[in-house]
Parts: C-alpha cells; sequence; structure tokens
C-alpha cells in the first residue's frame, strides 16, 4: 500500500500546495458563520488598538486634556458641570471612558501578543531540541516541562512576576512592569509548544526527506529550521491563537490582581481593577465597558482558535 | 508495580526538592534579607549578628539544607511585611481557602456530572444544546470577571448576597469555619460558585464526551437489547465506565481551585492564603511567597502522585503498557 505512494514530500510544488490549501481554508471560513463573526470582532478591536490615537477623541494620558469637573459622566449625557458628552461616560479623575478602553486594549493585546511570541518561539526551539536531539536534551526539557505542567499557568507567571519585581529596583518597577509581564506569561506557556512541536518532530524526523537532507551533509541546524519546522508549524498556528486568547485574559487577570500592568499604563484588567471600586456607588460604565471589551476580545479569539483547529484539523470533522 | 510506585515517588521527592531550591534561592538572592528584617537604625554589629543567627555566613549547601530542614518542621521564617511567623499566618488563614475550595469543589463535581450525563442522554435536545452554548462561554470567562458580574448581579442590583467577606465565623479548636453562620453560609455562596464554575464546565464537558463515546459500544447496545431499562443503561453501566478519566482528571483540577482561590479571593476579598499570597507579591514579602509555593508544591505533587497510582490501580491495561515502555 504505502510503497506505491512515492514520497509525496519530495515532489510537492509548495505554491500550489498553498494555493489549495487557502481556498479549501476560504471555503471552511465562509461557510462558518461563527468564524466569519469572531474574525470580524477581533479585526475591528485590533484596529481600534493599533489606530487609538487616531480613533480616541482624547488622550487620557495627556494631563492637559483632562478636566477633573468631567469626572463621573454618565455615558451619552452631558456632564452636570460642563456640558460635555461622553460616549461611554468618563472615570473619576474625568478621563473619557471609551479612550481609556482603547488605548488600553493595546497594552493587553500588546502584553497578549508579545508573550505568546516568546512562548513560541522558545517553545519551537525547544521543541524541535527535545525532538531532533534526543537523549539527555529531550530527558531534561521534558522533564522541566512536565513539572511545570504540575502548576496552573497563572500561578507559575504570578511568581515569575513576584520574583522580577524583588529584582528590579523600585523607581524601575513600573517601567519594567509590562516587559516583566510579557516574560512571565510567555514563560508561563512555553510548554504547549514545546510538546507539540516535539511530538511531530519525532515522527517527521525518521521520513525520508529529512533523511534525504542529512545524506546531502546539510548541518542538524538547516535540517531541523529548514525542513522540519516547516512541516509541524500548522498545529503550532492553532495553539498560538489559542494562546493567544488565554494570554490575553492572564494578563488581564494579573493586571486585575494588581500584579501586572501599572496604573500609569492601564491595560484592560487594570481598567477593571480600577472600575471595580465604582461598582457600588452606582458607576457601572467604569466597570462595564471595559469588562464586556475584555470579554468580546477573548471570546472572539478563542472561537477563531477552535474553528482553526478544527479547520486544520480533517480528521475531526 | 512495586518499581513503578518507587520510581514516581522518588521522581515527586526531586520535584519537591527542585522547588524548594526555587523557593530557597528567592529567599536568599531576592532582596538582602538583612535588608529587610533590620530597619533604618542599625549598627555594623547588628547586621553581623543577624547574619550568624540567619546563618548567612555558611556555605550556601549548608543554607539550603538549613532552609529544607525549617521547611520540614513548618518554619519559613518570619513574614517581612506583618512581623509574624509565616507559619502562623498560614494556619490562621487556610481553613478560609480549605471551606471555599471543599463547596467548589462539591458544586463542580456534583452539578458537573449531572449536567455532563444529561447532555450526553438528550445529546440533540434544545436544552442540552443550551447548556453546551452557555458552558463555552464560561470557558471564555476570566475567573474574575465571572466574579464581578455575580456581584454586580446579586450584591448591588439584586442586594440579596454579601459581596465580601466571610460573614461571622465560628472557632472550632483553632479552626474558624463559616459554615456554622448563617451570614458565613451566605458570604459562602458567590466565591464557591465563582471559583467552581471553571471546574463544573470542564468536569461536564469532559463526563459528556466521555459518555457519548460510551453509549456507542457494543455492550450498551446488548444492554439495551436485554431490555434493560433506560436508566439501568445510563447510569449503571454508561457512566459507570466513563468514570476512571474524570477521576483523574478531577483529582488534578483540585488542585487548580486552591491555586484560583488566588482569583476568587482577590475579588471576593476572602481573607485566605489566596489573598494573603498576593498581598505578599504586592509587596515582595520574600517568606511569605517561598512558604506559599512549597505549600502549593507539595500539595500539587502529591496529588499527581495519588492520582497517577490510583488511576495505575483502577485501569490495569496501563500496568501492561508501562511495564512494557521499560
Amino acid at each position: 500500500m504505502s510503497d506505491t505512494s512515492l514520497p509525496k514530500h519530495s515532489v510537492k510544488d509548495p505554491s500550489r500546495l498553498r494555493l489549495a490549501l487557502q481556498s479549501d481554508f476560504a471555503y471552511q471560513f465562509k461557510r462558518s458563520p461563527v468564524a466569519v463573526v469572531s474574525f470580524a470582532v477581533t479585526v475591528i478591536l485590533v484596529l481600534g488598538a493599533i489606530f487609538a490615537p487616531l480613533i480616541a477623541p482624547y488622550n487620557p494620558f495627556d494631563p492637559a486634556s483632562l478636566n477633573l469637573m468631567n469626572g463621573f459622566s454618565a455615558p451619552m449625557a452631558p456632564n452636570a458641570f460642563t456640558g460635555d458628552v461622553f460616549w461611554l461616560g468618563t472615570d473619576d479623575q474625568g478621563r473619557d471612558v471609551f479612550s481609556t478602553i482603547l488605548y488600553g486594549m493595546r497594552i493587553s493585546l500588546f502584553v497578549g501578543a508579545a508573550a505568546v511570541l516568546f512562548a513560541m518561539v522558545l517553545g519551537i526551539t525547544l521543541g524541535l531540541l527535545a525532538g531532533y536531539v534526543g537523549g539527555w536534551t529531550e530527558t531534561i526539557i521534558m522533564r522541566v516541562a512536565d513539572v511545570q505542567l504540575t502548576f496552573p499557568a497563572i500561578l507559575v507567571a504570578m511568581l515569575i512576576f513576584g520574583v522580577a519585581k524583588g529584582i528590579t529596583p523600585v523607581e524601575y518597577r513600573d517601567q519594567m512592569a509590562i516587559w516583566v509581564l510579557i516574560v512571565a506569561i510567555g514563560l508561563s506557556d512555553w510548554v504547549q509548544f514545546a510538546r507539540v512541536v516535539r511530538g511531530a518532530t519525532l515522527v517527521e524526523k525518521n521520513k525520508e526527506y529529512v533523511q534525504a537532507a542529512r545524506l546531502i551533509g546539510r548541518t542538524s541546524p538547516a535540517i531541523m529550521l529548514r525542513h522540519i519546522l516547516p512541516n509541524v508549524l500548522s498545529p503550532v498556528l492553532v495553539i498560538a491563537t489559542i494562546s493567544l486568547a488565554l494570554a490575553i485574559i492572564a494578563e488581564a487577570t494579573l493586571s486585575f490582581l494588581g500584579v501586572g500592568a501599572p496604573p500609569t499604563q492601564p491595560s484592560l484588567g487594570t481598567l477593571i481593577r480600577v472600575g471595580q471600586s465604582f461598582l457600588f456607588s452606582g458607576e457601572w460604565w467604569i466597570l462595564l465597558f471595559p469588562a464586556g471589551t475584555l470579554l468580546s476580545l477573548a471570546l472572539s479569539v478563542n472561537l477563531l482558535g477552535d474553528w482553526l483547529r478544527d479547520a486544520l484539523n480533517p480528521r475531526l470533522r | 508495580m512495586l518499581a513503578y510506585i518507587i520510581q514516581r515517588v522518588a521522581q515527586s521527592a526531586l520535584v519537591l526538592l527542585i522547588v524548594g531550591l526555587v523557593a530557597f534561592s528567592m529567599f536568599r538572592f531576592v532582596g538582602d534579607p538583612i535588608d529587610n528584617m533590620l530597619g533604618q537604625e542599625r549598627t555594623q554589629a547588628d547586621i553581623e549578628r543577624l547574619r550568624v543567627v540567619l546563618g548567612l555566613d555558611k556555605p550556601f549547601v549548608v543554607q539550603y539544607y538549613k532552609f529544607l530542614e525549617g521547611a520540614v518542621q513548618g518554619n519559613f521564617g518570619v513574614s517581612y511585611r506583618q512581623g509574624r511567623p509565616v507559619s502562623e499566618i498560614l494556619i490562621e488563614r487556610a481553613p478560609a481557602t480549605l471551606e471555599l475550595a471543599a463547596v467548589s469543589g462539591f458544586l463542580a463535581i456534583s452539578i458537573g456530572i449531572a449536567l455532563g450525563v444529561f447532555t450526553a442522554i438528550r445529546r440533540n435536545g434544545f436544552a442540552a444544546n443550551a447548556i453546551m452554548s452557555i458552558s463555552l462561554i464560561g470557558v471564555s470567562l476570566p475567573t474574575f470577571l465571572i466574579g464581578i458580574l455575580l456581584i454586580y448581579l446579586f450584591s448591588v442590583e439584586l442586594g440579596w448576597l454579601p459581596s465580601f467577606g466571610r460573614g461571622d465565623t465560628v472557632d472550632i479548636g483553632g479552626w474558624s469555619t463559616g459554615f456554622l453562620t448563617e451570614t458565613g453560609l451566605r458570604a459562602l455562596v458567590l466565591p464557591s460558585i465563582t471559583l467552581g464554575l471553571y471546574q463544573m464546565t470542564l468536569i461536564m464537558r469532559l463526563v459528556r464526551s466521555e459518555m457519548l463515546e460510551v453509549l456507542r459500544q457494543d455492550y450498551i447496545r446488548f444492554a439495551r437489547a436485554r431490555g434493560l431499562r433506560e436508566r439501568a443503561v445510563n447510569f449503571r453501566h454508561a457512566l459507570k465506565n466513563t468514570l476512571v478519566p474524570v477521576i483523574t482528571v478531577t483529582g488534578l483540577q483540585l488542585g487548580s481551585i486552591i491555586a484560583f482561590a488566588i482569583i476568587t479571593e482577590t475579588v471576593f476579598q476572602w481573607p485566605g492564603v489566596g489573598l494573603l499570597f498576593i498581598n505578599a507579591i504586592q509587596f515582595v514579602d520574600i517568606p511569605v511567597m517561598a512558604a506559599y509555593l512549597m505549600l502549593i508544591s507539595v500539595m500539587f505533587v502529591s496529588i499527581n502522585l495519588v492520582v497517577d497510582l490510583l488511576y495505575f490501580a483502577i485501569d490495569p491495561r496501563l500496568r501492561a503498557d508501562r511495564t512494557g515502555a521499560q
């Protein structure tokens, strides 16, 4: 059976393969309303975050544009003192909630994406090494992964954040917080990538094309990066999407707990943390609008990831 | 079998030693313990004396050994922030977290299994589909948002339930329980739902997919052909056979409940160990962080060990696999 279908990989034409994948992909995409809607929501939110300085009616971090008299304006209603109207109301310092959400989303998305990128690079590197080199390298990497997997990612991230906070001098803590957050979330999330890449590498490394590459004398790093890596990327893409949703939630959770983005650079989580204290005095908009934004962001990325997993994995259909 | 158990126990011990090393390094290298313990007005003699008292003049390995020795005896040093022994603070806070975790775990398991069976049996029913869709949203909702939304709905808008704290507690031999007073029980409702919801959806989805798998098996068809009642088929034959993976996942989730209690406790200002840990991170209170890390690792590692051994005992096929692999 298998000897009639000779090495598929050696004759594949990458451009045609990609084209076929894309059309199938596009077809699958159009057929799923969930995918279309969640993709649209994600794109709108991401664009809003990227172009925040252009879209936002106010710059919430420019003290000159703030007027304390505008504090606690209700959404769509003229302020009692100044008569200004704010779409989504203002917070206690008179900052426009709509603008702070746009800027907050920027930080949330940046931290989430950077953390996933970091986790991905680390996980792919270690996964390739573990799968391709084997032996002690593999044992050590996968043991560390096992141990880390015993603990919930959010707990690992908290600990890393706490330790990093202890190491950085007090005056740099606020500036460093965003980067520490990225490293903490990234380090808590690399295991998934490493496991999947290692598994796929173990399968790929015994295939003919890898043996052929080895025979013509390509070096191990070249084989890993140029030959194996492209063939293990599709599951990585799926994990990356779902990880992005998880990373956004993790960032929001840490910031909400007060161990994440500082008040000087508020993310959606920080905004929710601030807004929570106004819940009892009736200023619901300071809390519920950032919360709704976070929810739509996390949910749409999550649904997109779910759909991507099904679309890239025909066996599940 | 015995070899496997020994290997597994040794592995767990090694993990704990490594975690201990991490915790100790935090204690030793993050910030200067002497700086943290002595105030502004200190003399060189004070510093030297504390160095000797803390054993900081000894080699690293000896210090690590001392730290482990202390940790085994429950001695984690003195909190930088509260100036009291960490073990004392932990013991004081533990009942709040354990009671919250127990109630959430119970809710998650009982409701999760019930809904899982229901959605599997009525696979195409309207109610089952609605529950499945809602559970998808539940999985994507961050725990702290669930908590806040519950507070908004039931405390702020409806005013039915308290939004923070434990209510009144009764002290029974050093264990302060909230189970015996009305305010204590009312205070438990929202936090335990918040904490248990994620695990509940997880268990529900797992039970459902396992049930669907089992219901397709031949012995279920035979049971039906033998004319057994639907109830007997579903519960005595099908549910029983789905429980092995459910036990594993549930066991592992028990640990997560304690960890995620950090979030719930912060939202509801629940005076437990998790809130203590978050405050410790905010104020870089290293002894408390190290102690919490050790405590939770012991818990996670032993839960993992027990679940592994339990799995091994329940499912004979695994035994053959494991011995074959070695």
